[in-house]
């Protein structure tokens, strides 16, 4: 069994597209949507939920209010500035909250309560090539690189359970938790850059990232002919890095407009200059040992 | 006043608005700072250059365990609850695990026997440049292999002056890095593409600002591409458009080379100053009211 990250540093280059295509081109995959906080791969391959369960992202601090003696030691203790006074009274900001419950063990008057944050839900679903399990972080709620963690658990389980060989895991934005969750772990990562000076800024700091990893990379150009001198220098960069670019992807509106309808670009036009190109990027990357 | 420039999908153009929303402001001869929030991310400095007036370093503290003095209890494992401590009762082997770390001092706050120090880390920086050696920017940029931005955002957002115009251009998604962001802003500008990714990742924002009480407005960026849904869904609940940004391959070749559109174009320019008029009105009230006609 292996596991492939789709990771890319800045947003909006397009991981989820070029996940959906691959996990669209094989069969008998997995395909996990780790970016919890935004998860849009559902929207592409309409899964169909066999099973849904809470996710409990640790707890938030709650005041009795009849308890509390408002003498402050709570306020001064919180570290994440989550507690404060509030017209004589003392009150918790849960979006700040981090449940580390600190607050709950020095309160003399034992007047603070740990009350779990249970709105979040993971999904195990069937789809047309195989199987997926995807999240809901709630708005607001905390640790997703834990929920990863959780979905990935989860993912490798039922891949084991049906003899699935890869699992293709839609990662988030960024470098931070959710990010170091998504790819640890693994054996490939694919990173997904487009010619712009942010995207190549960001590109540098995800294979920094990853090299502390030990993953094989693999880069794709996406909308290469956007502009194709800086295609060039991040081709030439990544040679330099010793970090094979699979494929430059032109630029493609029917990207959009499959989207709009629900399906991959593999599904939505097999014949495209794009989806040929995918077909390329799923072979390089799925049968290299 | 500060505004924040967010949204639920990366890659919408928060960065594309907060830039621009500056350089107008700045143009026409007002005092504004921008942040940069996105600090796993950070590229506002990639478009605005200007002399670096001086970094700072945002620490954390991380607790180490010295194991001589360490009773090998087990409180201070019972007390964590991010499993960041590395326990072996048996074979009298502790210590911290950093990355696990959120640096909140329960631990040592259990312990009783003096066993537990806590030493500050640098987790990233915050650079300060003067954009045409008027106009402040604050770049925070987080170290790699760091797990939370927070501090770093906080601090930040700490550092600027309460009574100037200020600019927020905030990380992607709904949790803690979007949080620690917006809870300071007064006002929240959602920049999203008409695209079922755009909706989708748009709905979970608004979420979470209403259930923070924060006021927002959206502004549809690449409009043309995708379909009528969005705006739609937008007239229904009642949320006021700020702006649409049409797709234009001139602002994807200047956004793809580092530079800024209005600095080119007259017309984005007017549309930017314009925007930036209306964000200044006094209350949320009159900037709706505006937003509407």
């Amino acid at each position: 069994m292996q596991e492939i990250v789709v990771l890319s540093g800045k947003g909006g280059t397009g991981k989820t597209s070029i996940t959906a295509a691959l996990a669209t081109i094989g069969k008998n995959l997995l395909a996990v949507d780790c970016d919890v906080d935004a998860a849009n791969l559902y929207l592409l391959l309409n899964p169909q939920n066999y099973r849904e369960e809470k996710y409990t992202s640790g707890k938030t601090a709650f005041v009795h209010a009849d308890v509390c003696t408002v003498c402050g030691k709570c306020v001064d203790a919180c570290r994440f500035e989550a507690i404060r006074y509030f017209n004589d009274s003392i009150e918790v900001q849960e979006t700040a909250c981090e449940g580390c419950q600190l607050c709950a063990a020095i309160c003399p008057a034992h007047a603070i309560e740990m009350i779990p944050r249970d709105k979040s839900r993971w999904y195990e679903a069937t789809y047309n090539n195989g199987y997926m399990v995807y999240a809901r972080l709630f708005p607001g709620e905390e640790n997703s690189g834990k929920l990863v963690s959780v979905i990935r658990e989860k993912a490798k389980a039922l891949a084991q359970k049906h003899q699935l060989d890869t699992i293709l895991l839609d990662g988030p934005p960024g470098v931070g938790c959710p990010v170091i969750s998504s790819v640890t772990g693994t054996q490939k990562v694919l990173i997904v850059t487009e010619p712009s000076v942010s995207a190549f800024h960001d590109l540098k700091r995800i294979v920094d990232l990853t090299k502390n990893f030990k993953v094989k990379r693999y880069v794709v150009i996406n909308k290469y002919d956007i502009s194709i001198a800086l295609s060039n220098r991040i081709e030439a960069w990544c040679v330099e890095q010793q970090i094979p670019v699979v494929s430059k992807l032109p630029f493609d509106k029917e990207l959009v407009e499959a989207m709009i309808q629900c399906k991959s670009i593999v599904e939505f036009n097999p014949l495209s200059e794009y989806s040929s190109k995918m077909q390329v990027v799923f072979n390089a990357l799925l049968k290299d040992e | 006043m500060k505004i924040a420039i967010a949204s639920g999908k990366g890659g919408t153009g928060k960065t594309f608005v907060s830039t621009n929303l500056f350089y107008a402001s700045v143009y026409d001869g007002n005092q504004i700072t921008l942040v940069d929030c996105d600090a796993e991310a950070p590229n506002t400095t990639l478009f605005l250059k200007g002399v670096c007036e001086s970094i700072e370093h945002v620490y954390s503290y991380f607790p180490s365990i010295d194991v001589d003095a360490c009773a090998f209890c087990g409180k201070c494992v019972e007390a964590c609850h991010f499993n960041a401590i590395f326990y072996l009762s048996q074979k009298k082997r502790i210590h911290v695990l950093n990355e696990l770390c959120h640096s909140c001092g329960a631990c040592s706050y259990v312990c009783k026997h003096g066993a537990i120090t806590e030493h500050a880390k640098s987790i990233g920086t915050i650079k300060r440049i003067a954009y045409r050696n008027t106009s402040p920017i604050a770049e925070c940029r987080m170290e790699i292999g760091v797990a939370s931005s927070v501090p770093i955002i906080k601090q930040a957002i700490r550092n600027v002056d309460n009574d100037a115009m200020v600019l927020l251009d905030s990380p992607p998604g709904v949790s803690c890095p979007f949080i620690a962001t917006v809870e300071t802003a007064d006002y929240v500008i959602l920049v999203t593409e008409p695209t079922p990714f755009g909706l989708n990742d748009l709905r979970l924002s608004i979420q979470t600002l209403q259930q923070m009480g924060i006021a927002f407005g959206v502004i549809i960026n690449r409009d043309g591409i995708g379909n009528q849904k969005m705006e739609n869904w937008l007239n229904e609940e009642n949320i006021p458009i700020l702006m649409k940004i049409p797709y234009d391959s001139l602002i994807a070749e200047t956004y793809a080379e580092g530079k800024i559109v209005s600095e080119i174009n007259s017309m984005y320019l007017s549309k930017f100053r314009e925007l930036m008029k209306i964000l200044e009105e006094n209350s949320t009230e009159q900037r709706v009211a505006l937003c509407k006609k």
